[in-house]
């Protein structure tokens, strides 16, 4: 369904990708529900078009835009990325899509713009997880990056994944991929980006600031308070080789990246 | 030994009673065999078994309050079994995490039994629950007499435990634990609302 896409072979991982029923099968989007397979089963009637998105904040083209006129000028490119979850599993996923940076360039940041804020729609309707009585989190969920981690190339715009447009439970129809960060930062089906010049208050942050960062940078070195970060298990497992690997600073794009932080004390700033 | 019509009901509810929390076993496994339990089989086994280890936990609790309220005497005799196949799904919960999650590595194990709380309350309630299944047979409740059932009273500390090792795994959604926790204050205040009413009624009958 997409325009087929060359790899880029230098920013992509040589290790297996996990098979695509895996991907499909095994989410976090509690927007659908708090069980892995929650997504897969809710959120199939998902309509993702019409989409539109709002660009907002520091920027000089603010606007609400239709998502084919977002897309439209960029080329799709597939890219191989490890995909850590702060719950200590892992998965290779094989994505399709364009560096955030190129988007954010086009409606111009201006000097003021400082972070980036991504909201995931809000519509309890159709997204039964955001109408429970019992969630600790508050919708929409948020998350953000800082300017310079929103214009790294390894920073993503996803629209598909194997090659298909997105499913739904993996974000349709656009979602954020930050490779070095904990999954929960790599927001699905966004409405929103508002460029900003304090740092935005993010879901996951924001309910157990004790627990999730802002910048939750993969690091082996700090554990969540609950359980260990040192090493993943990588999925698709079998029982009987439980794919124990030990976790990478920043999931192994550490050259990339590591720059960003240098001087920052990673494990106050986690 | 002849087969009165009384003898083979008790015998059949035996068995149904011997069989019924097997049940959840053998769906694991048939879904293990199947490949059918996801990307991550290890979790799912792990999650499966602990929930169950509380579930029959919850039954073998319920056993008594259940024969006051509707005076079911005979499910008195049932209430071993339960005690006991909460210990077995409890010890195969824990068997699982150590082979499923952290495939027996002794760094992990060490780290895992000495930094999480979580699981070192879940594997403090296991612990409690093996002097109780060795003392279950009506041999040691002779021998041990009058201790036998101040022993077993750690059930309750167990209980409170395993609530505690489910209630710290909550990450967003606490609405489960809401339901088994409402259940588990149902289960231990029943008792002691019956043991205020038996100590006011003692202390009417000396005065």
């Amino acid at each position: 369904k997409l325009r087929a896409g060359a790899r880029n072979e230098a920013l992509s991982t040589a290790e297996k990708p996990a098979p695509y029923v895996n991907v499909i099968t095994h989410n976090n989007f509690y927007e659908f529900g708090t069980g892995k397979q929650d997504p897969s089963r809710k959120a199939q009637n998902f309509k993702t078009d019409p989409w539109s998105v709002e660009i907002a904040g520091e920027v000089d083209k603010p606007g609400t835009y239709a998502l084919e006129d977002l897309l439209q000028p960029h080329g799709i490119e597939e890219r191989i990325y490890r995909l850590r979850c702060v719950e200590a599993w892992s998965m290779v996923i094989p994505w399709m899509g364009f560096p955030l940076g190129d988007l954010l360039k086009r409606f111009g940041p201006t000097s003021r713009a400082k972070y980036v804020a991504f909201t995931t729609l809000l519509d309890p309707e159709q997204m039964p997880g955001q109408g429970g009585f019992f969630s600790t989190l508050d919708w929409p969920y948020v998350e953000g990056l800082r300017m310079d981690e929103a214009m790294h190339p390894l920073t993503l715009l996803a629209v598909g994944l194997y090659g298909n447009a997105l499913p739904p439970q993996n974000g349709a129809p656009f979602r954020l991929v930050v490779p070095w960060k904990y999954g929960f930062k790599s927001i699905k089906s966004i409405v929103r980006i508002e460029l900003t010049e304090s740092m935005p208050v993010t879901t996951w942050n924001q309910t157990a600031p004790n627990e999730y960062g802002f910048y939750a940078n993969v690091n082996p070195e700090v554990d969540h308070p609950r359980w260990s970060q040192a090493t993943e298990r990588r999925l698709p497992s079998s029982l009987f080789s439980p794919n124990i690997i030990d976790t990478k600073p920043f999931n192994g794009y550490g050259d990339q990246v590591a720059s960003l932080y240098s001087g920052m004390d990673l494990r106050k700033w986690f | 030994m002849v087969l009165t019509p009384e003898r083979l009901r008790r015998l059949a509810l035996w068995w149904l009673v011997f069989l019924l929390p097997l049940l959840p076993l053998a769906w694991l496994v048939e879904r293990a065999l199947a490949m059918d339990l996801g990307a991550d089989p290890a979790q799912a086994i792990v999650q499966f078994t602990g929930i169950w280890t509380l579930r029959l936990l919850f039954v073998t609790l319920a056993v008594t309050p259940l024969r006051l309220m509707f005076r079911w005497a005979w499910l008195q005799r049932y209430r071993r079994m339960f005690g006991l196949y909460t210990l077995f799904y409890a010890v195969v919960h824990l068997l699982a995490f150590a082979t499923f999650i952290l495939g027996w590595r002794p760094d992990l194990l060490l780290r895992e039994l000495s930094e999480r709380p979580y699981i070192i309350v879940g594997t403090l309630a296991l612990l409690l629950l093996i002097p109780l299944g060795v003392t279950s047979t009506r041999g040691m409740q002779r021998r041990l007499g009058p201790k036998w059932a101040k022993l077993h009273r750690l059930v309750y500390l167990i209980a409170l435990l395993a609530m505690l090792h489910f209630i710290w795994q909550i990450r967003s959604s606490f609405q489960e634990q809401l339901i088994y926790g409402l259940i588990l204050a149902w289960l231990l205040g029943f008792r002691l609302w019956k043991r205020r009413r038996r100590s006011r009624g003692a202390r009417r009958q000396t005065a």
